[in-house]
């Protein structure tokens, strides 16, 4: 009770002192947020907790988020770019999967149609093998995947999706035919971390997140993730310093709709910029364990535009897109 | 006995005043929203989470675990009332539950229900205090081709769902294998049969097929018949409550319904519905009364809700030994742990004891809470049915509209759902059953998925199947289930002769 009652004053006491710095000429957005998901997801979660930031640090004078559910986020883009051309304080939340599902799904809407304001958050894929697993490191499962692609299997989330596409770049790093890779997808929930756990497969691949607890109980051997080979430390080894050329990251980013003005545009630039940098959006990336990998602008226009041309050349090249 | 002394510490976390308001609130949130259908205990979760997050970990998670028992409770009260079920776990509930209140049974299959729940959530919540790092080794070691001859005991066993008639269970079962095929296929990421409309994309929801066939469909079947025979239903026909042969008939179809939910709700991909319908279809062929069945048997009430309850406490075997969230409800479970820095997994137990036996605990108390919180309502409830035909069924209609958007906004759900309250129309009409339409949509995807996953492993070796010892056994079974109902037929008619 005692407790409760301490952070329930806590929580107001920091509301309060927010609110008394914050000048009310900055307050005077009102946003509106939707996640192409339902609610509980990656997405939706981004979307709340902008919410909780933009409103707490005074960015925003409120925040709506809304949910449009369905394949991947095809309905819920279709709906950004037909109904809220124009509206400068609209914004959708979005990321790397979205790419892939647009491309796979054969959307008529495509990411092109929307502005890019930022990206804000990435998680590095980790792959891991059972415990008893003769494969040691990413040169022993590069060389297993060299001698038959097929014979080595790999779980991981839905086909087309990020954990797909990394498997698919990591046996073209190996020197392996990526066309012949045998990816089971599993309809996340877990099923895919049981058959690894259970020996099923060779190996997995998903969010480092989702694997944590795992390799930390000894039950699964992690090989590395996919940082970049600078990034990597001791107990977080990196795929790229041992020899693979991979580096990959599911990202999630915020888009806007078409037809904005560079008021509009900039205007929303500087609240993410803004949000970015407050205080309530950096305790949030920690307790959530989201890594902080903010760009905007130009710039977030420029990964956007290449993440494509490569995911479209990965689906391609295992039979998901044809060309 | 470890176990014994943890539970013990536990229990004192539980029934701290507050965790105790905590576990009411989530009981209670959960029964609403299991009445509703459409609105499940993960949307509630899902919604929620940025609420509790300022709350004591120990008092929200309490909260949760609340609201998914209160749910399955919720579920059921629809389910036999107005043949609604919340959700697809209880729709076997709805096939015998709902003949019982029409007979003027409500109270009995409402009691039975509220019963067997508490009576199969107990037991179960004993099991994954004791059982629950054996059962973790079993669920892991299941695999694809384990579940793909689960799959095929559960379709054997759905024939009790037919009727009278095998053809035209069978054709029901085919429609919904049909409508399982719809949507992006999960191994090879193309689409089937969705005919470029996005939102079929995502495959039918199973909600929306349940609600669509069982509600509309009977709301449009009654109308369609007031002008022949105006029917009139008696709320209360008997006594209210069980009497004493209800109790015996219940007792031993709740400990079946366990032994059932449990274990596969403990699978990775168990879920509910399976045993629920292995549960029904188990009571159908060990009731003393088989004319009973298919007029409202209260077995069939029984067995499936204990199952249903069950399944629940199985699910969270995986949730808190590995981290495995293996339905909507513990993803959502999962994620409220994530937002306090806890990773639910083996180090969980080490690291938080007071939380995970205090979860536990509160369990136990949450069942309690929920029997002493639904039996009283029982003769409440039973006098929605005493409502006048056209207002009850406006109102299911309402209802399952309401449900239908609140889960999926978008028109093109609204009009599946008008589609399938055609279909469950003229099923009904032209008495086709309606049950394994829907167990057609569930256990379709499932079992091909699996069989698909078993064969890429195996680089398409068939041989896998007989291979696992799990799989050759489950195969066997199915095999012994099918040949079975034969072979009692004739030593039937060979013991009739002898008489």
């Amino acid at each position: 009770m005692s407790q409760l009652r301490k952070s329930l004053w806590r929580g107001a006491l920091a509301a309060a002192a927010v609110a008394g710095f914050v000048t009310s000429a900055a307050a005077q957005m009102e946003l509106k947020i939707m996640a192409p998901a339902a609610p509980g997801g990656g997405w939706d979660q981004t979307a709340r907790s902008m919410q909780q930031a933009l409103t707490q640090s005074g960015i925003a004078k409120s925040v709506q988020v809304t949910n449009v559910p369905g394949a991947g986020g095809s309905i819920g883009i279709a709906q950004l770019v037909n109904n809220s051309k124009g509206d400068g304080n609209q914004l959708m939340v979005m990321g790397y999967v979205m790419v892939g599902a647009l491309l796979t799904n054969k959307s008529p809407i495509t990411l092109e149609q929307t502005t890019p304001i930022a990206r804000l958050t990435a998680e590095y894929e980790a792959i891991v093998v059972p415990a008893d697993s003769p494969i040691k490191d990413a040169k022993q499962l590069a060389a297993a995947l060299k001698a038959d692609p097929a014979k080595v299997t790999w779980a991981g989330g839905s086909a087309g999706g990020v954990d797909h596409i990394a498997a698919a770049l990591f046996a073209k790093a190996a020197g392996a035919d990526a066309t012949k890779i045998n990816y089971i997808p599993f309809s996340g929930g877990g099923e895919a971390l049981a058959a690894i756990l259970g020996g099923k497969v060779t190996a997995g691949i998903s969010g480092y997140g989702e694997f944590e607890s795992q390799i930390k109980a000894g039950k699964l051997r992690l090989i590395g993730l996919t940082t970049p080979a600078d990034k990597a430390t001791a107990d977080k080894p990196s795929i790229k310093a041992q020899g693979v050329d991979l580096e990959i990251a599911n990202w999630r980013a915020v888009v806007a709709p078409p037809g904005l003005s560079a008021d509009q545009t900039k205007a929303l630039t500087d609240a993410m910029d803004k949000m970015a940098k407050s205080k309530e959006w950096q305790e949030i990336l920690k307790t959530k364990g989201w890594e902080d990998s903010y760009v905007s602008g130009d710039a977030f226009a420029k990964i956007l535009a290449d993440e494509q041309a490569r995911t479209k050349e990965v689906l391609t090249s295992v039979g998901l897109v044809k060309s | 006995m470890e176990a014994f002394f943890s539970l013990a510490s536990g229990l004192s976390v539980a029934i701290q005043p507050m965790n105790l308001l905590f576990a009411l609130i989530g009981v209670l949130l959960g029964t609403a929203v299991g009445v509703l259908p459409g609105i499940g205990p993960a949307l509630t979760v899902a919604l929620l989470l940025p609420i509790t997050f300022k709350l004591d970990p120990a008092g929200s998670i309490i909260m949760f675990a609340g609201i998914y028992y209160g749910g399955m409770y919720g579920g059921s009260t629809t389910a036999i009332l107005i043949n609604t079920p919340g959700e697809s776990a209880s729709m076997a509930t709805a096939l015998e539950g709902n003949l019982m209140a029409k007979a003027g049974r409500g109270g009995p299959a409402l009691a039975t229900a509220a019963i067997g729940s508490f009576v199969a959530g107990t037991i179960a919540t004993l099991g994954l205090t004791f059982l629950a790092p054996y059962l973790v080794d079993i669920a892991v070691s299941f695999g694809p081709e384990d579940y793909f001859a689960l799959m095929c005991v559960a379709f054997v066993t759905v024939s009790a769902t037919f009727g009278d008639s095998p053809v035209r269970g069978l054709t029901s079962l085919f429609i919904g294998l049909m409508l399982g095929l719809v949507g992006i296929d999960i191994l090879s990421g193309q689409s089937r049969l969705s005919f470029g409309v996005p939102e079929l994309y995502d495959n039918i929801e199973v909600t929306t097929l349940a609600v669509g066939l069982f509600a509309v469909g009977e709301a449009l079947y009654v109308a369609s018949r007031r002008h022949i025979v105006e029917e009139k239903l008696e709320p209360v026909r008997g006594s209210l409550w069980m009497t004493k042969e209800d109790w015996k008939r219940s007792w031993k179809p709740w400990l079946r319904g366990t032994l059932y939910g449990f274990p596969i709700g403990a699978l990775p991909a168990g879920g509910a519905e399976i045993p629920t319908f292995l549960s029904y279809s188990t009571e159908k062929r060990l009731t003393k009364y088989p004319d009973q069945f298919g007029k409202g048997a209260i077995e069939g009430v029984a067995g499936p809700e204990a199952a249903n309850n069950a399944s629940a406490a199985g699910t969270l075997v995986p949730l808190l030994t590995l981290g495995l969230p293996t339905s909507a409800t513990a993803a959502m479970m999962l994620a409220g742990f994530q937002q306090y820095g806890l990773n639910p997994g083996p180090l969980l137990f080490a690291e938080r004891p007071d939380l995970v036996w205090g979860l536990i605990a509160s369990l136990f108390i949450a069942n309690a809470m929920l029997l002493v919180l639904n039996l009283p309502l029982v003769g409440l409830w039973v006098r929605l049915l005493a409502i006048p035909q056209p207002w009850l069924y406006a109102g299911i209609l309402v209802f399952a509209t309401i449900g239908t958007i609140a889960a999926n906004p978008s028109p093109v759900e609204l009009i599946m759902l008008a589609v399938f309250g055609v279909l469950g129309f003229l099923m009904r009409r032209f008495d086709f059953p309606i049950a394994p339409v829907v167990v057609g949509l569930i256990l379709g995807p499932v079992a091909e998925s699996q069989l698909r996953r078993a064969l890429s492993i195996s680089l398409g070796d068939p041989m896998v199947l007989l291979q696992s010892p799990i799989s050759a056994t489950l195969l066997a079974i199915a095999l012994i289930a099918l040949i079975l109902p034969f072979v009692m037929k004739g030593l039937g008619r060979f013991k009739a002769v002898e008489d």
